[in-house]
């Protein structure tokens, strides 16, 4: 097919099977997406970061570890190093490439965890009501209550320092939001007639929820995700700054500040890098969320 | 209750008791929440890898001596039993001695936390005091100039670590321009001069009438302050903005300008008055928040504030001050959090 059928056939206004409607919803929001300049600019840095991130040891121009005690803490641009040696000689824009890997190691994890555990937590809260919705919904509000950074850290400090340790203490701060969010929405499918409908052909609460309920959770779930990797990002890399995430040598963006903070104000350089760094991705990251939520979900925050 | 309020003439409390049993649901919930806060971090401290009978005895104790400590401890009691016996100790303010100072950690606690107040509390003055005003001009020339700036602004803060922008400010201010103070709360031939009343040194001072303090103090927290105002005032800002458009869109705006209202008299007198209620709740979040956000603020510049205590007792693994400390920053952020849904409750005319 040549494009502009293509086009036609995604635009369809009778879309024959369910995944030509699919295809058309979703190309319609990419349509609406791409529109917003801001949006686009994130998906582009983030585009950008997987990529250094995989061909990372083709764009390195050093080896992110080795050390070259002669050449320690040279500025910006000194010979072959175009960002300058930290404080043991290393090469700082091949320590930052090599770091995009950690963060989106991070966020990959924290992904995987805390969205699935809120939805999980929050959907059989909403759908069973009760006395597991009250439950639930207690242990939520717990977590809740408690200041995300001080909780993590306290869970580092019970687990041990490390990046894995780390996520999982970032992902047990982050769930909570989550769950609450697919109560909420699960309380407003859960009474409505299709469901209802589902229920008198015979299919039960597990077929309901993982088929009926959780497809419907995901758009604004995804939005929520966008809108709080950047906060992720930031609590990783607080932990790392403070010692307790990523251990040295390993090029992780907020153990470098901290190893750069020593020398603040006589080399500017190495602490500033990195947080450029993670300022960039946390902006990609905030930029996108915005523009997805004005897609996905136009009712809320509507403020565009 | 139910039965003293039909005892003492129910038909007269009739009406009272939807109320009252809703604030006995709200006081259940409140204290089942602080509950298992605790429980949290009693958990948190059970499966700590640092065995608390050798952090006592030393390596070399004997084993009846071990023993011995270990049953003192009330180690062999059930896990229950020792949660209670560890919410008896919270309750009377007691969280054990911090192994650091070998003193009690409430009292360290006690020590430390003015400077945190002190800085939060300039933190979200400045949040307030520069984010309500630009979130008002951001909605009202909605789409203009000014409201791209402020959602730049916002945006950078919501994605700068903070930490990282505070090493920048001290750089810049500090290293560079020379304008502020560096890190720490005074400088040192300030220290102990005057008497502490509050531990807050800049009401300290002025309660002294030492205005050479008062200076020294202003000059070390503005930056700070500066940067957790900078965070709130993101936060404060982007709430202030969508509250005032949702009003300035209602059909009563419309009225009171074809009424021939000024504009300025629209936006202050009509539709911010509509969104106090809401901004108090938000501003109570946003304290709570500056109170957890201060933990890195205050690593990078040196304030020793409950931030630090807790941090460095981390990295020196004395459980006793990482957990008292965790709890009192739960407890608080806990209460704020009731606080706002309170004064929402009380100012919003529809909550009731």
């Amino acid at each position: 097919m040549t494009d502009a059928t293509w086009k036609d056939w995604l635009l369809s206004d009778a879309p024959r099977s369910r995944g030509q409607a699919r295809l058309a919803g979703l190309y319609q929001g990419w349509l609406k997406l791409s529109r917003n300049w801001m949006a686009m600019v994130g998906l582009g840095i983030l585009v950008v970061l997987v990529m250094v991130a995989m061909f990372a040891p083709l764009l390195a121009p050093h080896d992110p570890f080795a050390q070259d005690l002669l050449l320690r803490l040279k500025p910006i641009g000194f010979e072959d190093h175009l960002l300058g040696t930290d404080s043991l000689g290393r090469d700082i824009l091949s320590r930052l490439i090599y770091g995009s890997r950690i963060t989106l190691y991070i966020v990959a994890l924290v992904t995987l965890i805390a969205p699935v555990v809120g939805l999980l937590v929050g959907t059989v809260a909403g759908y069973l009501g009760g006395f597991v919705d009250a439950t639930l919904m207690r242990i939520t509000d717990v977590f809740l209550a408690f200041p995300r950074l001080v909780l993590a850290l306290a869970f580092v400090a019970a687990l041990g320092a490390g990046i894995e340790n780390a996520v999982l203490a970032i992902s047990l701060t982050a769930w909570p939001p989550y769950a609450r969010m697919a109560r909420a929405e699960t309380l407003t499918i859960r009474n409505s007639d299709f469901i209802a409908a589902i229920r008198l052909q015979g299919a039960g609460p597990l077929r309901i929820l993982v088929k009926h309920i959780w497809p419907l959770c995901l758009s604004s779930l995804i939005v929520r995700i966008t809108l709080d990797m950047a906060g992720i990002i930031l609590a990783a890399a607080g932990l790392g700054f403070l010692g307790l995430g990523a251990q040295p040598p390993s090029p992780e963006w907020g153990a470098m500040i901290s190893e750069g903070r020593r020398f603040i104000l006589d080399h500017w350089w190495v602490a500033t890098l990195p947080g450029l760094a993670i300022f960039t991705v946390s902006l990609a990251f905030n930029l996108l969320g915005d523009g997805l939520r004005d897609v996905l979900d136009p009712k809320d925050g509507g403020s565009q | 209750m139910s039965q003293v309020d039909v005892s003492q003439g129910g038909r007269h409390l009739a009406p009272l008791l939807p109320k009252l049993m809703k604030a006995a649901s709200t006081v259940g919930s409140i204290a089942i929440t602080m509950l298992g806060l605790l429980f949290v971090t009693f958990v948190i401290g059970r499966v700590m890898p640092i065995d608390p009978v050798l952090a006592v005895v030393g390596e070399r104790a004997s084993q009846e001596v071990y023993d011995q400590v270990f049953i003192d401890m009330g180690l062999d009691r059930p896990i229950l039993v020792q949660f209670l016996y560890y919410l008896g100790d919270v309750l009377r303010g007691d969280f054990g001695d911090s192994v650091l100072t070998a003193r009690p950690v409430s009292q360290d606690i006690a020590r430390v936390f003015p400077a945190t107040m002190e800085l939060a509390t300039l933190g979200v003055v400045l949040g307030v005091v520069l984010g309500v005003p630009m979130g008002v001009a951001a909605a009202v020339f909605r789409g203009r100039l000014i409201d791209q700036i402020v959602r730049v602004l916002t945006l950078a803060g919501y994605s700068m670590p903070i930490f990282w922008l505070g090493m920048m400010g001290l750089l810049l201010f500090y290293g560079i321009l020379g304008w502020v103070g560096g890190p720490g709360r005074l400088d040192i031939f300030f220290e102990d001069i005057v008497p502490t009343v509050t531990g807050m040194i800049m009401v300290d001072s002025l309660i002294a009438g030492d205005w050479d303090v008062f200076a020294n103090a202003f000059s070390h927290i503005i930056l700070p302050a500066s940067l957790l105002g900078y965070y709130s005032l993101a936060y404060i800002a982007r709430m202030t903005r969508s509250f005032m458009l949702e009003q300035l869109s209602a059909e009563y705006i419309t009225a009171a300008r074809i009424k021939g209202l000024s504009e300025w008299q629209v936006v202050w007198r009509h539709a911010f008055r509509n969104i106090r209620v809401q901004l108090i709740t938000v501003i109570a979040l946003s304290y709570a928040n500056l109170l957890e956000g201060s933990v890195l603020t205050e690593i990078v510049f040196s304030w020793p504030g409950i931030g630090s205590y807790i941090t460095t007792a981390l990295l020196s693994a004395d459980m006793n001050a990482v957990l008292g400390g965790t709890v009192v920053v739960g407890l608080i952020f806990v209460c704020l959090n009731i606080l706002s849904d309170l004064l929402y409750r009380l100012f919003d005319p529809r909550a009731k």
